[in-house]
């Protein structure tokens, strides 16, 4: 059993996991500290209802979040030993300030928000709210830092085989880091409008939680229609920096085998069968000039292409390719039924039409899966380096068995399976159940729950209609 | 010994590394001394009510544990990249029991039918994380064999009679933090019943901590080798007298059914016995070969890093005492924790 291949597999599927819930978390906390907002300024009890609702599924999501982020810590060390020795110098520190500033911060104020409902004053829990936002959003910023600099790593000197820090300013500010922090918030962002909207359309399809239903529904139309063109066109920037900084990879995600004729340009690839083999594609489909027009504004421009670097320097071609499709068709399907939706809201038919409402249900997931095939992209098209360019992902493990490895894939796929897959049932059965069961946190005296208010009302039967 | 730069600061790093694991031994140890001692609740409302004690804090308390391994990958990253790898199945135990912990506090309420279920996850993993941790502990006191800066050990290396006695200390030692963190913070049968287990636990620890310290100076790691060197052992014998005096103490408030003293003199019992030994580690952080400048990072990172600990720490400290005070008082099934 060959370990690097375990550890890359096993790297991959715990971060994958674990990027579904901060992406959550963090569209969720700047959501609630918008929903507490509302409810502070205009006192409606729909608003507190909202508050409540989602609060719960904030705090299973961060739980979840938590948990799976400390394994990623250390996944560092036991799997990547040779990464971790070579450049701690660089990447400790940025993850010492993600703790210092955001961790502790987000922890904190958590316990304040989940159970101090009734002990602080309302500004003083709101206050508890937007520090968990903010906690989510430079935890982002500094674990974005830390993985540019993985991809375009800049201001480094390399002393006896380590990275050493030559300019902090551009170890953090490195060359594809304001993109990728911007289209990764934008997405985290994303991913929440949708599963926001798609259940604010599900209850109205269902005649339920109509109230609520609609201000989700509207408040998430309102946010896609602008964010959504946004994250396009910040992807149409990041796509770019990709050529500058990462050929190799553009050429994967362009499925871009060979230059062909002079001055015909290149031709963007919509559907094909990457074959690595034949260093070709089958069955591909493709728009003559389109990718020169993207990539160099030009109809004639050319861009590296595979054939260009040695196959040992090669990314792994297909999920490169698929992956980036996915994510692309995914933006523009978002984009569609947001503009759909002010169609119809101005014909005033937005919480009836019923195809509507139900692509917006359909769409609920939609932004996890184009953050996880984001990441696919970027970080299976950064291979076979871990530090592009410097170094290789082979020279990067520890010295560990492979059956050390196998046992800890396995018992992750089976742990993460059970435990993951629970907490989204339980996610799920909240949605289910709807907002109007919610309690306010009043001082109930029923044993069970009654310190817990977000839990209360979590024995009702499922039928939570109004 | 010549104060420069670059040999200070490796010694703060030590000191601040330190003072975080502390932190979280203390702060999460008595989190999961709750989970260990979760078989004893007479029934679902009292673990329900212990666990409410700690479901505000829990999350702050564990990231010390995260800002102890970051700060190792900061300032030791040499440190970090032989101890996991040579750790790897009891780092991950650890790291799976965290899971179950965790995820504890929220599915267990969030639960209907497998509310047991999650009751048995949350002591299970409270467990097997702490035994884990006295394990890695015990490993890393009795030494790695290293050649040319690299690990040349087996995988099951960690495994000996005095890892695994350590591991069984910890899990007592937490469970102690546990009990007496539940008489402070709760009152009627639950402070009875924790007040029934603290006193045999003090008995354990108080044994364990002295089983502990006669087996260290025989450990081929050469750990404890500073206590006994020239006069070190008079100028360091204050250390085992407050134990000593800690412990007599620590027996009187519990007898005397004091709610605040047995927490605080629980706290700083574990406390001495950590100052104990990492004298005895020191200058090592990995015995017997690695000391701490061998491990070094670039200084620039530990400067780097530095700064944001000396301005935030003080910051961490305040809200999370803020918290803290926002919770404070009994809690009980029927006044509730809103
Ligand atoms: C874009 C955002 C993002 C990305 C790419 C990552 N994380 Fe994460 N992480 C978060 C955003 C986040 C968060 C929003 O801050 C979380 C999610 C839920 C939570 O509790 O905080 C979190 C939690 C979290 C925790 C638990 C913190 C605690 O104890 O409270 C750790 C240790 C990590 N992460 C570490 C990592 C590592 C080592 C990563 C990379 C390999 C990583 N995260 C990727
Ligand atoms: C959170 C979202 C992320 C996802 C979904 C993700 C996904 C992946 C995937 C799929 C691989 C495997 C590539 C392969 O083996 O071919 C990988 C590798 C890796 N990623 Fe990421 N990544 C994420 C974030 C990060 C971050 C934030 C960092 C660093 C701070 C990081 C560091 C690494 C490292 C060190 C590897 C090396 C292992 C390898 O190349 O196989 N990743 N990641
Ligand atoms: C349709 C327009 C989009 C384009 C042109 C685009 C472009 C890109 C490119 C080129 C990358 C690779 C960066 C790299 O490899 O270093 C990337 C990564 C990524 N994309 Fe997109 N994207 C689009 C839409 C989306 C949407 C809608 C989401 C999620 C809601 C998303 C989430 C991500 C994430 C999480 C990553 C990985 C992190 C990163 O490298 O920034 N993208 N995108």
């Amino acid at each position: 059993m060959d370990p690097l291949l375990l550890s890359r597999i096993q790297f991959a599927f715990v971060v994958s996991f674990h990027i579904l819930f901060p992406a959550t978390t963090i569209g969720l906390a700047s959501w609630l500290a918008f929903v507490e907002w509302r409810w502070l300024r205009t006192g409606k009890t729909v608003w507190r209802e909202l508050y409540f609702f989602w609060t719960k599924i904030f705090a299973v999501t961060f739980g979840m979040g938590v948990v799976s982020g400390i394994v990623m810590t250390f996944q560092f060390g036991t799997n990547w030993a040779g990464l971790s020795s070579a450049a701690g110098s660089i990447l400790g520190p940025l993850l010492s300030y993600e703790v210092l500033t955001a961790f502790f911060l987000e922890a904190s104020f958590l316990g304040v928000m989940l159970f101090g409902w009734n002990r602080v004053r309302p500004s003083l829990h709101f206050l508890a709210t937007c520090m968990v936002a903010a906690g989510t959003l430079i935890s982002a910023f500094w674990i974005i830092a830390a993985n540019s600099w993985l991809q375009t790593p800049a201001g480094f000197e390399v002393v006896e085989g380590a990275f050493h820090p030559a300019s902090w300013r551009e170890v953090i500010f490195n060359p594809s880091f304001p993109i990728r922090l911007t289209h990764m918030v934008m997405a985290a962002f994303l991913a929440t409008c949708f599963i926001i909207g798609g259940t604010g359309a599900w209850y109205l399809r269902r005649n339920r939680h109509v109230e609520e239903g609609r201000r989700m529904l509207r408040l998430a139309v309102v946010f896609a229609a602008i964010v959504a063109p946004t994250q396009i066109f910040i992807g149409d920037l990041h796509g770019l920096g990709v050529l500058e900084h990462q050929p190799s990879k553009l050429a994967a995600i362009e499925g871009h085998w060979d230059h062909g004729e002079e001055g015909a340009g290149v031709p963007l690839v919509l559907f094909a069968i990457p074959d690595a083999e034949n260093e070709r594609n089958i069955a591909s489909v493709e728009v003559p000039r389109l990718a020169s027009l993207i990539l160099t504004r030009s109809l004639d421009g050319t861009v590296p292409a595979l054939a260009d670097f040695a196959p040992e320097d090669r990314p792994p071609v297909w999920p490169v390719f698929w992956a980036f499709r996915v994510m692309v068709g995914l933006g523009f399907a978002m984009l569609l039924l947001a503009a759909w939706s002010l169609v119809q809201w101005k014909r005033k038919r937005l919480y009836t039409s019923p195809a509507l409402l139900r692509a917006w249900a359909w769409m609920w997931p939609s932004g996890l899966i184009a953050v996880v095939a984001g990441w696919i992209t970027a970080e299976i098209g950064r291979q076979p380096w871990v530090v592009f360019g410097q170094l290789r992902t082979a020279d990067a493990l520890s010295d560990i068995s492979g059956a050390a490895v196998a046992t800890s894939l396995t018992a992750f796929v089976v742990i993460y399976f059970v435990v993951f897959g629970t907490g989204g049932w339980f996610i799920a059965n909240m949605i289910r159940r709807g907002p109007a069961v919610v309690e306010p946190p009043q001082h109930d005296t029923e044993t069970k729950s009654a310190s817990r208010p977000m839990s209360a009302a979590d024995d009702e039967p499922l039928e939570g209609t109004r | 010994m010549n104060w420069d730069l670059e040999t200070v600061l490796p010694v703060v790093w030590f000191g601040i590394i330190g003072v975080g694991v502390l932190m979280y031994v203390l702060l999460d140890g008595f989190v999961l001394g709750i989970g260990i001692l979760a078989a004893f609740a007479e029934d679902e409302s009292q673990l329900d009510v212990s666990m409410n004690t700690a479901a505000p804090i829990w999350d702050g308390n564990e990231t010390w544990l995260v800002l102890g391994g970051v700060g190792l990958f900061t300032a030791f990253p040499l440190a970090y990249a032989i101890l996991l790898p040579a750790l790897y199945l009891p780092v991950l135990v650890m790291l799976l029991a965290l899971i179950f912990r965790g995820v504890a506090f929220e599915f267990r309420f969030k639960a209907r039918r497998s509310r047991r279920l999650w009751g048995a996850a949350f002591a299970i993993g409270s467990i097997l994380t702490a035994f884990s941790q006295g394990v890695i502990l015990g490993a890393l006191v009795e030494g790695m064999p290293l050649q040319e800066g690299r690990y040349v050990g087996g995988v099951f290396d960690w495994f000996s009679p005095f890892s695994m006695m350590t591991g069984i200390a910890v899990v007592f030692g937490y469970a102690l933090l546990g009990s007496t963190w539940l008489i402070l913070k709760t009152e009627g049968r639950l402070q009875e019943v924790a007040r029934a287990l603290t006193r045999p636990l003090v008995a354990v620890v108080v044994a364990f901590m002295a089983l502990v310290s006669t087996w260290l100076p025989f450990l081929e790691s050469g750990v404890m080798a500073r206590w006994f060197e020239g006069s070190n052992f008079l100028w360091l014998s204050p250390i085992p007298l407050l134990a000593v005096v800690n412990a007599l103490a620590l027996w009187r408030a519990v007898m005397n059914r004091a709610e605040v003293a047995p927490f605080v003199l629980a706290m700083t019992f574990f406390a001495l016995g950590f100052v104990g030994l990492v004298i005895g580690m020191w200058p090592n952080l990995i015995p017997p070969d690695l000391d701490i400048w061998q491990a070094s990072s670039a200084h620039s990172s530990q400067v780097f890093s530095l700064v944001g600990v000396i301005i935030l720490l003080p910051i961490i400290i305040g809200y999370t005492a803020w918290s803290y005070s926002v919770f404070r008082g009994k809690v009980t099934a029927e006044s509730g924790y809103h």
